[in-house]
């Protein structure tokens, strides 16, 4: 199979495939690029003249910028770790032999299988509602003030949706991961003197490193792009306190019509999620070799 | 320390009672060996003396003390699992250090402890190694230098050697008996190998579903087997186990003859059979021999080379006095 004649062969093949993803990549980013150079705003049709880089003196200089980033940041954290937490402490439960085993894993995953849009929107009207949702009810049920989470709290409840939705996946890879423990090693560390804890610190923790790293690269990925949760619960507000990059990002090119102004954050966006992958890389990355 | 009394121990998997209640007493020093087919209920009976199990009945003491409801850890066994069961996240060092550090040593005698094995062991060279670099031989190492460095009471070996390759498996054998005849701590080590069983140990206990058939030094095994199960088990190549005509000559039902009892003429002998395939192993010869008219296959050992092609006429003749004679319920008649 690996003679020079199917070598080449094989390198003709795949040719149009990656051909059309190098396109399919690279088009829309020289096109951001490009805009990101322009006076661009749909509002003022017409001549889009070279301005340089006036858009992202604009952006950075933006009071909004540095809100979006920091909760950015504060977003993609929370999550991570409550997630990584919430689904270690999941996984070692469902990783008990109990009764209806497979009908719990399936209800425990089904959040993954929720819409955005559609979770943040139930969490929105019928949890956090501060007159008719449930945890209203609920306050006034032990007699307290019911509290308006997206108005006083709006970053730290979308934490919360974001949060929920994404438990699910964490907790699967996590429980297939602590099933491939190795059952005979948990049993030498017991008769090697370590109580429950111990055994969890220092078998299962360095056991599940790896599968911990898969779940942070992953999310991560996903969680500097959260954009319908906001949408339809604060729509970034009140004022900018839970607007994100990609938040802002919209607002400036459909909300301002500035597309410029937008893709100009776009490239931003991209340079600091690449700043947050060297980061991750260099911290965790090394737990996927061999 | 390290004499252990089992006292109608049993065990039960809701209903299928996999150990019926036994009793067996395992003297300070003494190397045990259990040994039986698969699923006889050996790996069971070692993880119930470890702790790792709950028995269903009987008691279980230690040097005296009843340990039955003791958890594993403070028993004061130590154990090496058939995988080494390593912790593959930490260097040959930390592994060792592993059960010194969940007792709260100090670290000085830690590491007195750890070097001294590691010199008993040939572990130096390789102290900072993972596990995964290292060779199956040098895992197995690692596994009894984490066993021994906690001086327990006993050491309990589950099959420990069936992961590694024949000429490494002679080796440990006998790296663990140098090992027994030096440290004089008991130990009880489990293996199918009837082999392992007969080279290791100072008593064999030979079990099959649950039950002991036989408790003996191995050659009173090998000498007097209690039943056919234990002739038929113990010795390599197996019994021969004649029924029918030529056993009721000798008034009994079976009567059991080793292949290195049977002498071999071409021109003369007690049984006249057919050479079907040979084994020359150098030292000994095998030969398997059809159509005698007593069993199946005949198994007989003959010293050095002995040249019988296939289908060669061939005389047995077996040695009266080395006969075993066994009963209706297979017992053995003295």
């Amino acid at each position: 199979m690996s003679t020079q004649h199917s070598r080449s062969a094989a390198r003709l093949m795949i040719s149009p495939s990656v051909i059309l993803l190098l396109a399919w990549m690279i088009i829309p980013l020289s096109l951001t690029l490009y805009f990101s150079f322009l006076r661009y705003n749909l509002l003022m049709p017409g001549a889009n003249p070279f301005v340089g880089f006036e858009n992202y003196t604009y952006f950075l200089t933006d009071p909004a910028f540095f809100s979006a980033l920091t909760n950015t940041l504060v977003l993609v954290g929370g999550v991570l770790i409550i997630t990584i937490v919430g689904g270690v402490l999941l996984a070692l439960l469902l990783d008990q032999p109990m009764w209806g085993q497979g009908i719990v894993r399936i209800l425990v995953i089904a959040p993954f299988f929720v819409m955005p849009t559609v979770s943040a929107l139930v969490w929105k009207n019928m949890f956090m509602n501060p007159v008719n949702g449930l945890f209203a009810y609920m306050a006034k049920f032990l007699g307290l003030q019911p509290f308006d989470f997206l108005a006083h709290a709006p970053l730290a409840s979308i934490i919360l949706i974001v949060s929920w939705q994404w438990l699910p996946f964490a907790t699967l890879i996590l429980l297939t991961a602590m099933q491939s423990l190795d059952s005979e090693r948990m049993e030498a560390a017991e008769m090697d003197g370590a109580g429950p804890l111990a055994r969890f610190f220092y078998m299962v923790v360095p056991h599940l490193s790896r599968a911990i790293t898969v779940v942070i690269l992953i999310q991560t990925i996903f969680l500097l792009s959260v954009f319908a949760e906001i949408l339809v619960t604060t729509n970034g507000g009140p004022g900018t306190s839970s607007t994100n990059l990609t938040y802002l990002v919209y607002a400036q090119s459909l909300l301002n019509f500035d597309v410029g102004g937008g893709s100009a954050g776009g490239v931003v966006a991209i340079i600091l999620a690449n700043i947050v992958a060297i980061f991750l890389m260099r911290m965790i990355g090394k737990n996927l070799d061999a | 320390m390290g004499r252990i009394t089992l006292d109608k121990v049993a065990k039960r998997f809701g209903e299928v009672e996999v150990i019926p209640p036994l009793d067996l007493t395992i003297e300070e020093g003494e190397f045990v060996v259990f040994v039986g087919p698969s699923g006889c209920g050996k790996s069971t009976l070692l993880r119930l003396i470890a702790g790792l199990e709950d028995v269903s009945g009987g008691q279980i003491r230690i040097d005296g003390k009843d340990a039955t409801e003791t958890p594993p850890a403070k028993r004061g066994l130590a154990m090496v699992f058939q995988s080494y069961a390593l912790y593959p996240h930490m260097s040959v060092r930390k592994n060792i250090a592993f059960p010194l550090k969940m007792a709260g040593m100090p670290e000085d005698e830690q590491k007195r402890r750890i070097d001294n094995a590691a010199k008993v062991l040939n572990l130096t060279d390789y102290i900072d190694r993972r596990p995964g670099q290292l060779s199956g031989g040098q895992r197995q190492r690692v596994a009894i230098g984490r066993a021994i460095v906690r001086e327990p009471a006993a050491f309990l070996f589950d099959e420990p050697l069936s992961n590694l390759d024949a000429a490494l498996r002679v080796g440990m054998r006998l790296e663990i008996t140098e090992l027994h005849a030096r440290l004089k701590t008991t130990m009880i080590y489990v293996t199918h190998d009837q082999v392992e069983a007969m080279t290791m140990a100072d008593k064999i206990v030979v079990l099959r579903a649950g039950h002991i058939e036989q408790v003996g030094s191995p050659l009173e095994l090998y000498r007097t087997p209690r039943n056919l199960f234990v002739a038929g088990f113990i010795g390599s190549p197996k019994m021969n186990l004649i029924e029918g005509s030529e056993a009721s000559k000798h008034g009994c039902k079976t009567i059991g003859i080793r292949p290195e009892h049977i002498s071999v003429s071409a021109t003369e002998g007690m049984w006249k059979g057919r050479v079907g395939v040979s084994e020359h192993l150098g030292s000994d010869t095998f030969f398997y021999v059809h159509d005698t008219g007593l069993a199946d296959d005949m198994t007989v050992r003959v010293p050095g080379e002995v040249e019988l092609k296939a289908g060669d006429d061939v005389y047995l003749t077996p040695d009266m006095e080395k006969m075993h004679r066994f009963d209706d319920s297979g017992l053995r008649l003295s």
